[in-house]
């Protein structure tokens, strides 16, 4: 049945006033030859409840974080999402518009993503922010190429304690375009400052690292800045907005370019996206930078209104010469972000951070009484990730496995991503959303699986 | 009354976060993390739930969508977003699931993307497809990047430009730019199609590939496609296919039959996911076996032993372009699009395209006397571009203005000015979900908008004048930049 209107008469009235007698005479523009003949080779339409059901049955083949004790972060995160974010982005006034190319018509999306602009700022200490990007990785690849734009330099480095997948997209990026990318060691749990003092030079586009960084561990940032910045190079932090709800704003330290994964401000995990890129920086790259922005401005009776601007920087303007050829953004995933940081507010923020800070070092604190479980980076400031070593010969991803058995997600086993950890290092996340009794469960199963 | 901001509505030490409370032994922040790491302030707004639900439920009533009205904006299928994919998206066993847990422990996911995957290459012909671009211009990119890795691989790395009708939508030449390509425009020939003559002098061994929209952005269809592929081929270049308009194309002629060897889908257009006022999207790539081997990482795959099939996130892929996306893509637009192919079957998704083409046509043919028809009036497919050349010279309303007036109908207006080639273009596509009676209703409209143009352009020159904001001043915005909401920036803590 599908969701198509005209019934056979209306297609009867319509072939008249159109003058044919048959559909077909409509396809004369494509070659007989052209011409799909037959059925495509799809399975049966399904009725609704058909459909529903066979869905459910297909979910019902994973196991989701609800019912499981999940401990996995590593860039998706799942924090509490209040019932509010999903109740106003389920409004088919926001979920089923386009982009607000005719602003007389897109108020609401404007002065939200507006809003989201504010928000952004207020969180990075930065000056602007676009309208969003894809997601944590592409924004960094966007950084990277706007600073070699800016600088007409071809080198980037990057600390290897940047996320394993977002290193990988932001050398996809700069190989096809012919750019050269450097990376910095980070054998402690942080990139290793003196690597990266040797590693920059006059040919540096910009440093970019992550803060917290891929292990949990805060940076020295001050230090990587200052690195950058002697070269001449721009300084990029990948951020994670959780974390700011208690760390020093990026622009206070001088960072020129923020980018972080927004997904962990009011979206669901969804087995990786959609997610949330965004991307703030310095009023000097007003005119460089990539992506939509919304402004605000007057009316023709001067009352207030917003509409998108610099937009001379766009593909569909300047085509080949745009700042990046991004269109379709992550508006309504934006949304989110915007209602989920309205509703937490300002010390809303700044309490999930903290309760993420405290149940984190509380589970740490549990995992390491285990006998032979320690720390992988002692000394390290983390604020929800943290790195164990399980005792020698015992491997991560095994253990894992057998305490998925019993409904726990253990964390990320990190050998493929770091063979240099060795077998049994383990990437822990704790977020607001597990109890006390949870993180001890967890303590047990992993004490019982290592017995 | 101009909506107040969020910020505007803040109260100090109003809440709307119900939180729990700490119930672990908790240690000082400042002593944990080092006092020079933590921030002093944070400028968010203090307000109520109540203040956050009606400041939204406000935006809200102030925001067009296809749930309101008709939407015939061209190029971007604004057609509706069935009800159903969102309940199946929101299913805890898709939405909840992490991206990086075991396999073994998402096999309900991954079957759905290799399924969605195959489904995608049926419906266009082509032999394997990706769902990791998030958005069309994603999908170009990554097309980019393995036509790039495709002539590099075959020694011929000096293949440095690719070729691009100037009717194409900007993010094609953007994209090839992006990848280091040259781009090199090529015009149109009197009938709104691509120029044989002008392809085959922009062809030669340099050349990379050549990009298309079919149907183009005209709303017609390239007849001459198997020529035109057969001709880039013959200096050994590759075709892309700028799959925005596939739409047109759904069940009656694909593109991997047409010659084409890449494309990209819209998700977020052909398959009914929702647009969310500008994304998410999800720009699915398509390729013949000659670009399987450089799709990116990790790709889906399917192995059976027995009668029991297990898919595997693949990595060790050593032709591939590399990775795109932070995992796996838009995977919860692919239970939209899924759930949605999964309900029209064959039969269902060719009425698609057939009902999308004749809706065009039917206004095509009704308003041909009341505007001008770009290109003569020809058989549209599943758009139509009007020129309002006629109104221009009569008294000097455009496109813009006629665009402007039909809000004050409560429709929203066609696209403006794009195809660039088209002057005073209204790019008009209805969707076939539209019914005749909706599409009667915009028709008539459109004709009384057509005598008011006549009988008094000052009407439409001023138009909007029944929306909560009149046009709006573009250069004022840029002149007098405002990108974020000041005060609470310089607000005294």
């Amino acid at each position: 049945m599908g969701y198509v209107s005209n019934t056979d008469t209306d297609r009867a009235e319509m072939f008249e006033a159109i003058g044919i007698e048959s559909f077909d005479e409509l396809l004369a523009p494509i070659p007989e030859e052209l011409r799909f003949k037959g059925e495509l080779n799809l399975p049966s339409a399904l009725s609704e409840y058909g459909i529903v059901r066979l869905m459910h049955n297909l979910s019902s083949k994973n196991s989701p974080a609800e019912g499981t004790l999940s401990f996995l972060g590593a860039g998706s995160y799942d924090h509490f999402r209040p019932t509010v974010v999903s109740a106003i982005m389920s409004r088919g006034e926001f979920m089923t518009a386009y982009t607000p190319y005719q602003p007389e018509l897109s108020q609401g999306m404007l002065q939200t993503i507006y809003e989201y602009q504010t928000m952004i700022c207020a969180l990075t200490g930065m000056d602007i922010s676009n309208a969003s990007m894809y997601d944590a990785a592409t924004s960094l690849a966007e950084a990277a190429l706007m600073a070699t734009n800016i600088l007409n330099r071809d080198e980037i480095v990057i600390s290897a304690s940047v996320h394993p997948n977002y290193r990988e997209v932001v050398e996809t990026y700069l190989r096809w375009t012919g750019y050269t990318l450097v990376t910095v060691e980070a054998t402690s749990g942080a990139t290793d400052v003196e690597a990266l003092r040797t590693a920059v030079t006059d040919k540096t586009a910009a440093v970019l690292f992550q803060h917290p960084n891929f292990f949990g561990s805060l940076e020295e940032v001050q230090q990587l800045v200052d690195i950058a910045h002697g070269a001449g190079a721009l300084a990029v932090a990948a951020v994670d907005p959780t974390s700011l709800g208690l760390l020093k704003p990026p622009g206070e330290y001088g960072v020129d370019i923020v980018v972080g994964e927004g997904q962990g401000l009011g979206s669901p995990m969804g087995y990786g996206g959609p997610l949330l890129g965004f991307f703030a920086c310095g009023k000097k790259f007003l005119r460089s930078f990539p992506g939509r922005v919304v402004g605000a401005t007057i009316d023709q009776q001067g009352r207030r209104g917003y509409t998108m601007t610099l937009r001379t920087r766009e593909q569909d303007i300047r085509r080949e010469k745009a700042t990046s050829n991004i269109c379709t953004n992550q508006a309504l995933i934006a949304l989110c972000a915007t209602v989920y940081m309205a509703e937490l507010g300002k010390t809303g923020l700044s309490t999930v951070a903290d309760l993420c800070l405290q149940k984190s070092h509380y589970c740490l604190t549990k995992l390491t009484e285990i006998p032979g479980v320690r720390a992988a980076f002692p000394g390290a400031r983390f604020v929800k990730e943290f790195v164990i070593l399980l005792p020698d010969g015992k491997d991560a991803t095994q253990v894992a496995s057998s305490l998925h058995s019993q409904g726990i997600l253990a964390g990320l086993p990190l050998a493929g991503y770091y063979p240099a950890l060795g077998s049994g290092a383990l990437l822990v996340c704790v977020t607001e959303t597990k109890t006390r009794e949870d993180i001890d469960s967890f303590a047990s199963a992993l004490a019982a699986a290592l017995a | 009354m101009p909506h107040q901001t969020i910020f505007e509505k803040s109260r100090r030490g109003r809440t709307g976060a119900n939180l729990p409370e700490c119930d672990v032994p908790r240690v000082d922040a400042a002593e944990t993390l080092g006092a020079g790491a933590l921030r002093t302030s944070l400028p968010l707004p203090e307000v109520s739930e109540l203040d956050v639900v009606r400041h939204f439920t406000g935006l809200s009533h102030r925001n067009y969508s296809i749930d309101a009205g008709f939407y015939p904006l061209g190029s971007c299928t604004m057609k509706y977003n069935p009800k159903v994919n969102e309940k199946t998206a929101a299913m805890p066993g898709f939405a909840g699931l992490h991206p990086l847990q075991p396999e073994e422990t998402a096999q309900g996911a991954l079957q759905l993307i290799y399924e969605l995957q195959s489904m995608l290459a049926e419906i266009c012909g082509m032999d394997a497809t990706t769902l990791q671009p998030s958005a069309g211009a994603h999908g170009e990119l990554l097309a980019m990047m393995m036509v790039k890795a495709y002539h590099a691989e075959r020694g011929e790395a000096h293949r440095n430009i690719v070729v691009i009708p100037d009717a194409a939508h900007g993010t094609n030449p953007a994209s090839a730019a992006r990848c280091n390509f040259k781009v090199k425009g090529i015009p149109g020939n009197d009938s709104g199609r691509t120029d044989i003559a002008a392809l085959e002098k922009a062809l030669d061994g340099n050349v990379a590939a050549f990009m298309l929209t079919n149907p183009n952005t005209v709303g017609l269809f390239e007849s001459d496609i198997r020529r035109i592929c057969e001709l880039v081929h013959s200096v050994g270049g590759l075709v892309y296919c700028d799959g925005a308009n596939m739409n047109a194309m759904l069940g009656l002629t694909r593109p991997g039959d047409m010659g084409f060897d890449v494309m990209h889908f819209n998700l977020h257009k052909t398959f009914s996911t929702p647009h969310g006022g500008g994304g998410p999207g999800c720009g699915a790539v398509s390729v013949k076996k000659i670009l399987e081997p450089y799709l990116p990482t990790p790709h889906v795959v399917k192995s059976v032993v027995g009668d029991q099939a297990t898919y595997t996130l693949d990595a060790n892929r050593p032709q591939s372009i590399g990775r795109i996306h932070s995992f796996y893509g838009a995977f919860l637009l692919a239970v939209r699009a899924y759930t949605y192919i999964r309900t029209l079957g064959a039969r269902g998704i060719r009425e698609v395209g057939e009902n999308a083409v004749l809706n065009a046509n039917y206004i095509r043919a009704r308003l041909a006397d009341h505007y001008e028809v770009a290109f003569d009036n020809q058989v549209c497919m599943h758009e139509v571009v009007l020129s309002a050349t006629r109104q221009k010279v009569q008294s000097g309303v455009r496109a813009m203005d006629i665009s402007k007036r039909l809000m004050d109908y409560g429709l929203h207006p066609p696209t403006n000015y794009f195809p660039l080639i088209v002057p005073e273009a209204l790019m008009i596509e209805p969707t076939e979900t539209e019914s005749k009676q909706t599409l009667d209703h915009f028709i008539d409209v459109m004709i009384k908008i057509a005598e008011e143009a006549k009988d008094n352009p000052e009407l439409l020159k001023t138009a909007p004048h029944n929306t909560v904001v009149s046009r709006l001043d573009e250069t004022y915005a840029v002149k007098n930049l405002d990108l974020r909401y000041e005060p609470i920036f310089t607000a005294t803590e």
